[in-house]
């Protein structure tokens, strides 16, 4: 499968890629790691004609951490938001779901920033970065704006990014030491999109629940932060009779799609059980 | 939507070349450069037929243009075996103990073992399989697979071997 036709750019600053995006108009399109884009391209889902490559500017890669906030550029990738023992030290569901996604091959390539601004419903960090509450930073030719992840995702594919811009990173306070935390999916085999998966950051004190966030993947279209749910388990014990309903509130607000991954229904239920399980983790995990 | 001059180190040699942004690094390396080691498989970035070392790390070559591989460097299977000929050891263990039937996943499952076991020489069971989840083989079951690369690491690791 060959993709059509298109010019290569390569800046290796913030402000070129944004003076590029703003002079080529609307048949620009970025690429990062390239793991969606260029199998739509491939497909013809996706006829850009000019790409313009982030891969050399420096300052959208890496992983800062600064007390307890977290700035992760968007360049980083997949892979290494797995090997970064710093983030695993303050923050580690980020790695243990970064690992739930493809293959070493396209994690080595993919980043945290074309994971998030795809905008596909399959997408696992979108989900994950709501449940942190992380802000995405977008910089374009009017400046820097911050779109929170709970307010960025539109629909399948529209995102509250504009033409011309760039998300350049994403921001987050690391949950309270001793928070519990999961992301939970289910997949038909490696390499797969979930067929739903639930994403859980929660902290426990004298068996009382302080703070909840839960998120949902792949059941709508869009990640779906599921407030309702987070709101149960807060001031709760977190006893079996909780959890059920805190699942069951995640489940009222899933849309999924038919797909080869099962009938609505299925995905639905099955999105209660990741919940339950992420949960059941979750509590496990905290101190 | 014209030509690209592009250089990358392939398996230790400075080349040139003039690529359409279009083309895919494994285009590149197979039709320009006649290395037809890496296989295509699926051409959906999914089977891993044709993995190489992009930089010392392994990657889906049909899912890259060789503009984006631009100025780097590059190791194929080509470059797996000694200059002589002589096996690697995972070739050699791989012929040993059954890691193949057809081939066609060969090259990109040694090019994938190959750096695994540069990442991590001593892996269990588990971690090979984990590592070489981008590989689809629809031949052996990958039973021998596992244990070919498992024969591997231990060959190259003689001093571990040893202190056991
Ligand atoms: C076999 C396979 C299995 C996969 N399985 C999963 C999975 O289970 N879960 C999962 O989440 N993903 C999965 N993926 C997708 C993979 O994680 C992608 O790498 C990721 O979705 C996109 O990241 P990228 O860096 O490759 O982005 P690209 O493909 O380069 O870009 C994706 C989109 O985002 C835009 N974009 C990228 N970066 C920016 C930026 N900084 N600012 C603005 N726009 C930007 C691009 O213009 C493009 O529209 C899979 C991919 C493959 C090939
Ligand atoms: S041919 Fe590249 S992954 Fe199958
Ligand atoms: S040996 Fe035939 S696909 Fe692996």
């Amino acid at each position: 499968m060959i993709p059509g036709s298109f010019d290569y750019h390569r800046p290796d600053s913030i402000e070129a890629a944004i003076g590029l995006l703003a002079s080529l108009g609307d048949e620009a399109r970025v690429v990062a790691g390239g793991h969606s884009l260029i199998p739509m391209m491939k497909l013809r889902m996706a006829t850009p004609e000019h790409l313009v490559d982030l891969q050399d500017i420096t300052s959208l890669r890496g992983i800062t951490i600064n007390g307890a906030e977290i700035s992760i550029g968007a360049m980083t990738t997949q892979a290494e938001l797995i090997a970064s023992d710093q983030l695993a030290a303050v923050c580690p569901i980020l790695g243990l779901a970064a690992a739930q996604i493809a293959d070493p091959q396209v994690r080595n390539m993919g980043t945290i920033g074309g994971n998030i601004a795809n905008g596909d419903p399959g997408n696992d960090m979108p989900a994950l970065m709501q449940a942190l509450d992380a802000v995405y930073i977008l910089q374009g030719p009017e400046g820097r704006r911050d779109v929170a992840a709970r307010d960025f995702y539109e629909a399948a594919y529209f995102t509250a990014l504009e033409e011309g811009e760039i998300l350049t990173a994403a921001r987050f306070s690391a949950p309270p030491s001793g928070h519990g935390h999961a992301y939970e999916k289910q997949k038909r085999k490696i390499g797969d999109y979930a067929t739903a998966a639930a994403a859980v950051v929660l902290t426990v004190e004298n068996n009382s629940c302080q703070t909840a966030a839960i998120a949902l993947t792949n059941v709508g279209d869009t990640p779906l932060y599921a407030e309702e749910a987070s709101q149960i388990l807060r001031g709760s014990n977190l006893d079996k009779k909780t959890i059920t309903a805190a699942a069951n509130a995640a489940k009222a607000i899933t849309d999924p799609a038919e797909d080869g991954r099962g009938p609505a229904n299925f995905r639905t239920h099955i999105a209660g059980i990741m919940v339950m399980r992420a949960i059941e983790k979750a509590i496990e995990r905290a101190k | 939507m014209s030509k690209i001059k592009v250089e990358m180190t392939i398996n230790g040699d400075k080349i040139e070349g003039s690529v359409e942004p279009r083309t895919l690094l494994i285009h590149f390396l197979r039709e320009d450069l006649n290395l037809t080691g890496p296989h295509i498989g699926c051409d959906t970035s999914h089977c891993g037929a044709c993995t190489i070392d992009l930089n010392g790390k392994s990657i889906k070559s049909c899912t890259v243009f060789a503009v984006q591989a631009n100025g780097a460097e590059i190791t194929t299977i080509e470059s797996i075996a000694g200059a002589d000929g002589t096996l690697h050891a995972l070739q050699e263990s791989f012929r040993e103990h059954h890691g193949l039937q057809c081939g066609f996943c060969t090259p990109g499952m040694i090019t994938r073992a190959h750096r695994l076991l540069q990442d991590n020489p001593n892996p269990t069971d588990s971690e090979i399989r984990y590592g070489i989840s981008g590989n689809l083989c629809r031949c052996t079951g990958y039973q021998n697979i596992v244990k070919a690369i498992r024969v591997a690491a231990e060959q190259l690791n003689p001093a571990q071997e040893a202190a056991e």
